[in-house]
């Protein structure tokens, strides 16, 4: 019987060991090519580990930061404002549902449910957002359409606070004299941080991920968050010198490191979340569970 | 009010309603604070979700900017004949349903067999190391994901034609361009990708089961394989019903991500790559052909509906508390 067990911890730790490889191997061809020569890629091609080393993309990136940095900032507020201004309407829809003594209580709860169930796709809220609310090409394209509140977070929530504030607290608030927005926020959000935490953490990492909104909502480049410049530069490597230098593109161009470069941008674009992934890793593990339970 | 009330024959009886509406202000100035609370977040579906869904009925009309995309003529079903003549139709359906319907089992079995692999580690510290590795490539956008399929798959630069491929003395292959290898990619990035999400599920699921059964069961001399496969699997199996079930009310939609940005929106590769998701974004965003697009795009919402609510309701017969509604 000890024999198996053996035999099963064996098995185990090598097939994941192997999985984890295979999760984080694409990442090395990604910063070894970011510090890999510019000649050297363009004859030998992508690698894991540099064979000419090479600091010139970044040297690029520091010199010519201006339209990288700007996109930084960019992400940067988007995530910030986004996900503050998410938990806060997220919140306060979430806690007025789930008062039992709401009126139309039931009404207003489909409303939000039936969101999940049915809704009008691409083309619709595409115009809506154009031809109604003149979205384009403003920085509310990136925080409004589709991420600003989703009802699976609004359900997520109210499951929240039905099953953890008790009741009487609400009730003594009351009899105490606190109104309702008083109670909500020196009572009701500071009892509520593991469900804040949890939806701030996904809302944070789909603002800083995003590049959907600013690709079909945004033309002008002096708006684009990181992804966008990324996802453009993947088609067109040229662009970040002609959006950078303007003048003479094409000379300018021939002197970029540009597959380099490509990937150096990549790097930075990932950088801030995997430093930061140990220090969520256990929030975002429960995050995803609690939403499987309750999906 | 109701004392003030003249109390003649006919005033009586509207007293009656005069009291509601009394009390009617008063609950509603005591729940006021409240009604504003819900104020922002009911706006925001309105604009967000139920407008676009008022919306939908551009489908039908002959769109013309010069009239106004709202005042444009009605056209009936027209868009919808034009779409589905076009093989188009077929194709995008096709490989919506297969390519999802690939996902949903293969990323279920994978994480499941990850999870109870998880789950026998002893040490704890690795376990966790394993989980959170294999849980990254879930965190990373789609756009990064593409630039990693492309340090692999370029055609000039990639590590399999420069690098692996020679080694095996392979020729090169465009894979841009090359649709036959797309469904294997494509699977294999979903997979890399999502495994380590369905994973974090399923392990939870696993963990909840009551260690008795399996002490029981080795008393009685089970292999680990038997436990694995007479506890541990009938023990979740709700867990995968559901899952599944919830999926497959999904499958008309897909990750447009990963349809239009890891193929680099390749036009050569459409037959296996064109999705009902990247067939509207085209319409709409690069051919300019709104109607059938809005077409398609009905066509997604409405089958996307009955699908998920015939999939609640088969949910709902086995588990009342499962089920979305």
């Amino acid at each position: 019987m000890y024999k198996s067990d053996r035999i099963t911890q064996w098995v185990s730790h090598t097939i994941l060991l192997l999985l984890s490889i295979g999760s984080i191997i694409p990442f090395i061809i990604l910063v070894s090519s970011s510090f890999t020569d510019e000649a050297t890629i363009l004859k030998d091609g992508y690698s894991f580990f540099p064979k000419e080393f090479s600091f010139a993309a970044y040297d690029y990136l520091l010199n010519n930061s201006g339209s990288i940095l700007r996109a930084y900032g960019i992400t940067v507020f988007v995530t910030l404002f986004g996900t503050i201004l998410s938990l806060t309407i997220t919140s306060l829809l979430a806690y007025a549902l789930s008062r039992r003594d709401l009126p139309y209580r039931n009404t207003f709860a489909f409303i939000v449910f039936f969101t999940l169930l049915f809704n009008g796709g691409m083309v619709p809220t595409y115009l809506v957002y154009t031809e109604i609310f003149d979205i384009k090409n403003t920085i509310w394209a990136l925080i409004i359409p589709g991420l600003l509140m989703n009802g699976f977070n609004v359900l997520l929530m109210r499951t929240f606070f039905i099953t953890s504030i008790p009741e009487p607290v609400i009730e003594s608030a009351r009899i105490d004299g606190a109104g309702e927005f008083r109670t909500f926020f020196s009572i009701i959000l500071p009892l509520s941080l593991p469900i804040l935490a949890t939806i701030g953490l996904l809302q944070t990492i789909t603002y800083w991920n995003d590049w959907f909104n600013g690709l079909i909502y945004l033309t002008e480049p002096s708006l684009f968050s990181i992804q966008n410049i990324l996802n453009r530069m993947l088609a067109d490597i040229q662009f970040l010198a002609s959006n950078n230098l303007g003048g003479n593109a094409a000379e300018a161009a021939s002197q970029i490191p540009s597959t380099g470069v490509r990937m150096a941008i990549a790097v930075i674009g990932v950088l801030p979340i995997l430093i930061a992934y140990p220090f969520f890793q256990k929030y975002l593990v429960k995050g995803i569970a609690i939403g499987a339970v309750k999906g | 009010m109701s004392e003030i009330t003249m109390k003649t024959a006919d005033t009586d009886v509207q007293s009656v309603p005069a009291k509601k509406i009394n009390k009617r202000m008063v609950k509603f100035s005591r729940y006021f604070p409240l009604f504003i609370m819900l104020v922002p977040g009911l706006i925001y579906l309105l604009i967000n979700n139920y407008l676009p869904m008022f919306g939908l009925v551009i489908a039908f009309k002959d769109i013309n900017y010069a009239k106004g995309i709202f005042a444009s003529d009605w056209i009936g079903f027209k868009n919808f004949e034009y779409l589905f003549k076009t093989k188009d139709a077929f194709i995008i359906t096709r490989n919506t349903i297969l390519y999802n319907g690939g996902f949903i089992i293969l990323h279920t079995v994978i994480a499941i067999g990850v999870a109870i692999m998880l789950n026998e580690i002893k040490n704890k510290l690795m376990k966790s190391f394993y989980q959170s590795v294999i849980l990254l490539p879930f965190l990373i956008s789609m756009v990064i994901v593409s630039y990693l399929g492309f340090a692999f798959l370029s055609v000039d630069i990639g590590y399999l034609n420069k690098t692996l491929l020679p080694m095996l003395g392979l020729e090169e292959i465009q894979w841009y361009f090359e649709a036959k290898f797309w469904p294997y990619i494509l699977t294999f990035i979903h997979i890399w990708k999502s495994v380590g999400f369905f994973c974090v599920i399923y392990l939870a699921a696993i963990i909840g089961i009551d260690k008795e059964f399996y002490e029981a069961s080795t008393l009685d001399g089970a292999s680990k394989m038997q436990q694995i496969w007479y506890i541990t699997i009938p023990s979740i199996m709700p867990v995968i019903i559901m899952m599944t079930l919830l999926a497959i009310g999904r499958i008309f939609y897909s990750d447009f991500g990963l349809f239009y940005q890891v193929p680099m929106n390749s036009g050569a590769i459409y037959d296996t790559t064109n999705v009902i998701d990247t067939y509207v974004y085209r319409g709409l965003m690069q051919l300019g052909d709104i109607g059938m697009s809005a077409a398609a795009g009905l066509y997604q919402s409405i089958v996307g509906f009955v699908l998920v609510l015939i999939s609640n309701y088969i949910v709902r017969r086995k588990n009342k508390e499962n089920a979305l509604f």
